[in-house]
């Protein structure tokens, strides 16, 4: 065996491994822990395939933000975990049923019909000059600049429909302006009254 | 001294033949790795000496002046102190977590600096995507915190993390966006290619086209690794210590490593990125040019970095903190149109060929 297929072996224990753990954590946090571990490991399976850019961008993108957001979400979340399992058995079976119609999509699209050796040979070593990223972007900026542009429009307009949902009732929110508070003067605050003070002739 | 190198590699090789003969590269890599971290860390600890004495002076007080001549083995002396307390485990706390944590601070803080250049061909490894593996490895170091503030079960460290993981997120996007006007000038993520591009002297640099760019970044910087004035994740006056409530011992120097080392990573990308690397400020001015010929690369990419390793410092004795929401006020409605804006002015720049920056 060669060093790279050791890594290889490594990095996929790992990944299978690390997925198992996450489906069958109790915890909600261990659980995108171990999804975290995969990416990592999925991560360095692209990079021996020398696609480091799309190994990078999956740990910017997921690891860096993506799963610290659901870890900010599980956090603040209270989950009750009986609730969870006793509804266990009941989704159970149509749990199973998608599983293998997803099994089964998988097989018919990935296997080896589609990605066998005879079909899609390995690829070539590139020398040390190669640049993943450049490549990718020509591709990415030339020949499929519409569908990328659509892409980026559509996941713009996801954004805006979420603020917009979460805006709805505007007229609850309380502001405040930041501007108006840093150039608050102390006369706008306190009102300096004087008193006169009764003598003790009056008392 | 060759042959008894060369006598080992081969040596190694026949012990371990799965390594395909690569035994010397990855022996060379291990040596390449240990001369990177024992500076960094020597640096660090440094780094907190001259971060009391600095403010000391600027507090009008002398700081700390008893251990060893005028105080400089103090570092050595708070390392031997926080190596020998004892380490408390909150009785409630999640224990592999909570020992997870310091270790994911530490070692994407350390990792960043695989790619670093310090001078021409003076780097550990030489990734074409350098940039985005410093931004990729960067943005893990989060998990440490958010980490620490969960398994610590205790509320204070998990307010501390809940503003961590917010305020981070949000100025990893005002950093990105910041760097990718960077990459536009100098078409290129390699940060070795960014440097090469800044060379003839200070008006080569990338600062004088990117001067917003530049100051973002660096405030950026201050929040991305927890400095005051946005050191509301500790906030010690708020939430008392933050993420670091629970840990005691040698789990908190961890953490306080890992954030000094992300604190000296900043200044020294933000030379990169802006200030020209290794390159010397004289370049191209006759005799202002030979006169400091002589001075290798790597001392004015560090000579730099200090520079604004001291801007931390000042900047910490002279703000007061800022209120959370007025930080995240700051990255969405301030920094974000700013930098978005200044993508377009650079791209305007590339088609005007502006200057000796879009030549």
């Amino acid at each position: 065996m060669s060093s790279e297929q050791i890594i290889f072996y490594i990095l996929s224990f790992w990944f299978v491994a690390s997925s198992l753990a996450m489906i069958f954590a109790r915890n909600a946090a261990k659980a995108v822990l171990f999804l975290v571990l995969g990416f990592f490991s999925a991560a360095g399976i692209w990079i021996l395939l020398e696609a480091e850019f799309l190994a990078i961008t999956l740990i910017l993108v997921y690891v860096g933000a993506v799963m610290v957001l659901f870890l900010f979400v599980i956090k603040m979340l209270n989950i009750d975990k009986s609730t969870l399992r006793a509804k266990f058995a009941g989704y159970l079976p149509l749990g199973l049923i998608v599983a293998l119609i997803i099994i089964a999509e998988m097989t018919l699209v990935l296997g080896s019909s589609q990605f066998g050796l005879e079909i899609m040979p390995s690829p070539e070593r590139h020398g040390a000059d190669y640049s993943n990223i450049t490549q990718l972007a020509l591709q990415l900026y030339t020949t499929y600049v519409y569908p990328f542009e659509l892409a980026a429009v559509l996941l713009l307009i996801a954004i805006i429909a979420a603020i917009t949902l979460v805006q709805k009732d505007e007229i609850k929110r309380k502001k405040q302006s930041i501007s108006e508070q840093v150039n608050v003067k102390a006369r706008d605050r306190v009102r300096i009254v004087s008193i006169t003070s009764p003598s003790k002739e009056d008392k | 001294m060759i042959e008894l190198w060369q006598s080992f590699v081969i040596g190694v090789n026949e012990l371990m033949p799965w390594f395909d003969g690569n035994m010397a590269a990855i022996v060379i890599i291990l040596i390449k790795a240990i001369a990177l971290i024992m500076p960094l860390l020597l640096t660090v600890a440094y780094f907190t000496y001259a971060e009391r004495k600095v403010i000391g002076y600027m507090q009008l007080r002398i700081g700390p002046n008893r251990v060893g001549p005028k105080g400089w083995l103090q570092p050595i002396a708070d390392a031997l102190k926080l190596m020998t307390k004892e380490i408390i485990f909150p009785s409630k706390a999640n224990i592999y977590l909570f020992l997870l944590a310091p270790v994911l601070a530490i070692a994407p803080a350390i990792a960043v600096w695989a790619v670093i250049p310090f001078d021409e061909g003076i780097y550990v490894t030489n990734l074409d995507v350098s940039l985005l593996y410093v931004l990729a490895i960067g943005s893990i170091g989060v998990y440490g915190i958010i980490l620490a503030g969960w398994a610590s079960n205790s509320k204070y460290p998990l307010l501390g993390a809940l503003r961590s993981a917010s305020l981070l997120v949000s100025y990893e996007i005002v950093i990105g966006f910041a760097l990718v006007t960077v990459v536009m000038i100098a078409g290129s993520v390699n940060l070795n290619t960014i440097v090469a591009d800044q060379q003839g002297g200070i008006v080569n640099w990338y600062f004088i086209p990117l001067f917003p760019m530049m100051i973002i970044f660096f405030i950026s910087a201050l929040v991305e690794t927890n400095r005051a004035p946005f050191d509301v994740v500790e906030g010690e006056s708020e939430i008392v210590g933050g993420t670091h409530v629970e840990y005691s011992g040698m789990t908190f120097a961890v953490f306080f490593l890992a954030e000094y080392a992300n604190m000296i990573l900043m200044a020294v990308l933000a030379v990169i990125m802006f200030f020209g690397g290794w390159h010397s400020p004289f370049e191209g001015m006759g005799v202002l040019e030979s006169t400091f010929a002589w001075v290798p690369g790597i001392i004015w990419l560090l000579a730099k970095s200090t520079f604004f390793m001291f801007l931390y410092l000042w900047v910490r004795a002279t703000f007061p903190r800022f209120r959370y929401d007025q930080i995240m006020r700051l990255s969405w409605k301030v920094f974000l149109p700013i930098t978005i804006l200044w993508i377009f002015v650079v791209a305007l720049m590339t088609q005007l060929h502006i200057g000796p920056w879009f030549a």
